[in-house]
């Protein structure tokens, strides 16, 4: 569950990347944030399937959704990463002018 | 248990490199011996690579610290406490995290290589596609 999260949020990334009008946004870090963990758990889930087998598709109840709301935690950790170095790089220099009090 | 040290050995190692690298293109652009702009600098495709790494790891390290594997305090990794746990920590390491490693390598071969196909694809493309 936390594998099929993160390659939606990374599709969902790369599709908004795609569409941007300029990089202002640097949505360039989310597409590597989540396409790592993704390929990363691929991986994992590959391991476990092959101890598994069968079994790995279905999961306890239980543990789909701790999965599932660690999915979700990761997906929120990569959009607080993101937004945190978008307001320290400030490409369009807002946080600099609500700082300043001057336009930007 | 703890997979995500072998990427992020490698996500250290990539970071280093690329630094080297940016500076080494600094410096021949400086002096004149530039590669064609067209070209896609070696030190940009190693930060995607270095971006994807490190993305994974703080996210998988998100997870271990979620299941409780991985702790603030000494030896912050809990298989490191009996030599059980930690031969199947490092047989885990050799096997799931040199395997991580090594398909995000690959996908990133995968990239630059299409990256460099987008690169010089004919600009007249791009109309032949629009009117598809």
């Amino acid at each position: 569950m936390t594998l099929l999260i993160t390659v939606f949020a990374a599709v969902f990334a790369t599709v908004k990347w795609y569409n941007r009008k300029d990089d202002s946004m640097r949505l360039g870090i989310l597409l590597f944030l989540y396409w790592g963990a993704s390929i990363m758990w691929l991986v994992d889930a590959i391991f476990e399937y092959a101890e598994l087998g069968a079994e790995y598709f279905t999961p306890a109840l239980e543990d789909m959704l701790n999965d599932t709301f660690l999915g979700l935690s990761v997906v929120a950790l990569g959009l607080v990463i993101w937004i945190v170095r978008l307001l320290i790089l400030d490409p369009k220099g807002s946080v600099k002018a609500a700082l300043t009090g001057k336009k930007a | 248990m703890a997979c995500f040290i072998v990427t992020a050995t490698e996500a250290v190692v990539v970071s280093a490199v690329e630094k080297l690298e940016a500076k080494k293109e600094v410096k021949s652009v400086e002096v004149g011996t530039g590669v064609e702009a067209v070209k896609i600098p070696l030190s940009r495709k190693l930060k995607w690579l270095r971006n994807m790494l490190w993305g994974g790891v703080v996210l998988l390290a998100f997870e271990h610290v979620w299941h409780g594997e991985v702790t603030p305090w000494f030896p912050f990794l809990t298989a490191m406490s009996n030599a059980e746990d930690a031969a199947e920590m490092f047989r885990e390491m050799g096997t799931v995290g040199v395997s991580m490693a090594a398909l995000i390598t690959a996908v990133w071969g995968g990239m630059c290589v299409a990256a460099n196909a987008i690169v010089k694809r004919p600009a007249s493309d791009k109309s032949e596609h629009e009117t598809a």
